[in-house]
């Protein structure tokens, strides 16, 4: 098969998730006797593009003029489709990205191919791909397979293993897609960074809190224990609809669905959907008094006991276990 | 303003789910069906648009007669007009939003609502997929909007921030939790949706490009080890997800 990934960049920097998908398409392409195409899309990208060698690319692309600099759905998802027809590609790999997730569907209508969106794993089955997707929030997964000649998927990020580079440096081919202003008629005009916060969509480590804290400021401590260990602050539904967080931060079914390698859920009693967006974890450890919580059901490790007085301790434990 | 807003009807969020014999559905015994969470802030936001600039709202849900339940909601909430695209055959994203386009390119609105995403296959896609359709531009995952001058102006959630999109109408918006707070439907306005015509038409049929093989629960996951009860357990807590889990 022959796969074109996109490889997302933001100010010139590549994101974790940009490699995930470029080693998936390697991984694909070795089982298929196929070759690995990766685009790039920006502004003066083509220095940093050449890295995508390192993840398994045998060629890359980048197409780049200063109105790219900025994300637009309609330019970039023409110049994706463009160049998959160019190159005459079967697979589309995105990255489940706010950028992704906006682009593919558009991807995939331009080049009448179904689309198999937050797909968590892609198996080569004959001469198809069977992708796994959660459905429902997370409480099923639905294998499903694609009829369509060109194929989409978009990838779950910290899901599929970017893997090491290996170092190699491909030469990178800059290719003229011929765009005009109506390419442009929806266009990010301005990023609002949150200061230098992780999101809960893209931490490796996530801390949850929920109603049993009791208060906004109780948060604190989620904030000093996720600093401590260097993840990101997750909440449940309940606070998230109390005020005390902002949506971005609620985790489950109306919020967003983790699959971090450590998910620690304090003075959440783990209600269905917020264990649909939370249970495919690697591993995850549950703090609540109440020894009944429905979390305790999926937790690895389990410390029955008041929040308030396990997480200062936890904190200060990790600290001194990592140095700091 | 000519206003559409595309609704689904999808199991309520609390529901537990189990799949069906066939292997391939769920089983909807017992299950409540509901608005989706998202579409039910897209028709609020199309509600005050229409309350800030007069026009009217149009609410769209493609399936089912049990559709006509949550057709029912958004007239309760205030919509003006409600259309069943009735066709209850299995579809994916392609094939509904293919639906929606052709009927939304008939009474070509100047601005057309969709939730983020239905919680039922969480594909996220119908709203901007219909964009294409369409050849309009779209904001997705919107928390912001603005609507001035044929413009939209939007706040949209990105990793780590927001990016702020604009677009010329008309334009397809897709709604995120944060945008505004829904409305609760009044006694009167229940009662007055009760007796409100739903227009019923029948899409075009189209063939779905994505076949699902099989539906399944994830992997269960079995109970773990209850470190301990107070803060003595804290130093083994670390202990074990660093040399057991080894996550940090």
């Amino acid at each position: 098969m022959k796969i074109l990934a996109f490889a997302e960049q933001r100010n010139n920097k590549f994101k974790k998730s940009s490699f995930e998908v470029v080693r998936t398409a390697r991984t694909i392409a070795d089982q298929t006797d196929g070759e690995v195409i990766a685009l790039v899309i920006g502004d003066q990208v083509q220095t940093i593009a050449s890295e995508l060698g390192g993840y398994g690319a045998q060629r890359v692309l980048a197409v780049q003029q200063p109105k790219l600099e900025k994300y637009s759905s309609t330019a970039y998802s023409k110049i994706i489709a463009e160049v998959l027809k160019k190159e005459q590609g079967s697979v589309v790999l995105l990255s489940a990205t706010a950028m992704g997730k906006d682009c593919a569907p558009r991807v995939a209508v331009k080049l009448d191919a179904g689309m198999g969106s937050d797909c968590i794993v892609l198996k080569v089955e004959g001469e198809n791909i069977i992708a796994t997707r959660p459905v429902y929030g997370g409480k099923a997964l639905a294998d499903i397979k694609i009829n369509s000649a060109v194929k989409v998927f978009t990838l779950r990020p910290n899901v599929f293993p970017a893997g090491i580079s290996s170092g190699t440096a491909v030469r990178v081919e800059v290719v003229d897609i011929p765009l005009i202003d109506s390419d442009f008629t929806s266009l990010a005009v301005e990023t609002i960074q949150a200061s230098g916060k992780l999101d809960v969509a893209e931490a490796d480590i996530i801390v949850s809190g929920g109603r049993g804290l009791k208060a906004a400021e109780n948060f604190k401590m989620i904030e000093d224990l996720a600093g401590a260990i260097g993840g990101a602050v997750g909440a449940s539904r309940a606070v998230v609809d109390a005020g005390w967080r902002p949506h971005s931060e609620q985790v489950g079914q109306t919020g967003k669905t983790v699959s971090p390698s450590l998910y620690v859920a304090v003075a959440i009693s783990g209600a269905i959907q917020h264990l649909a967006g939370m249970s495919s974890s690697k591993y995850i450890v549950a703090i609540n008094k109440d020894k009944d919580a429905p979390i305790f059901q999926t937790a690895d490790y389990g410390i029955i006991a008041d929040a308030f007085e396990i997480v200062p301790a936890l904190t200060q434990e990790i600290k001194k276990l990592l140095g700091k | 303003m000519k206003l559409a807003v595309c609704i689904n009807h999808v199991p309520d969020t609390a529901a537990k789910i189990t799949i069906a014999a066939d292997g391939k559905n769920i089983d909807k015994t017992g299950i409540t069906f509901v608005l989706n969470p998202y579409d039910e802030i897209a028709v609020e936001e199309c509600l005050r648009l229409k309350e800030k600039n007069s026009g009217e709202v149009i609410a769209i849900s493609l399936g089912g007669d049990a559709h006509k339940e949550t057709l029912r909601k958004a007239l309760a909430m205030g919509v003006d007009k409600a259309v069943l695209l009735k066709d209850d055959s299995p579809r994916d994203s392609f094939s509904v939003s293919r639906a929606l386009a052709d009927y939304l390119k008939e009474i070509s609105p100047d601005a057309i609502f969709f939730g983020k995403q239905s919680v039922d296959s969480d594909d996220a896609a119908v709203g901007t997929m219909v964009a294409e359709m369409l050849g309009l531009p779209s904001v997705s995952v919107a928390v912001r909007l603005e609507i001035a001058n044929g413009t939209a102006i939007a706040e949209r959630e990105i990793e780590g921030g927001k990016e702020k999109v604009q677009a010329t109408l008309p334009a397809v918006i897709t709604a995120q939790k944060g945008l505004n707070e829904p409305r609760y439907p009044s006694l009167k306005g229940i009662m007055a949706a009760k007796s409100k015509p739903i227009e019923e038409k029948v899409p075009a049929a189209t063939q779905p490009k994505i076949e699902v093989i099989a539906l399944r629960k994830p992997p269960s996951k079995s109970a773990g080890k209850i470190v301990g009860t107070d803060s003595s357990a804290v130093s083994e807590l670390v202990r074990l997800l660093h040399e057991e889990a080894k996550v940090i």
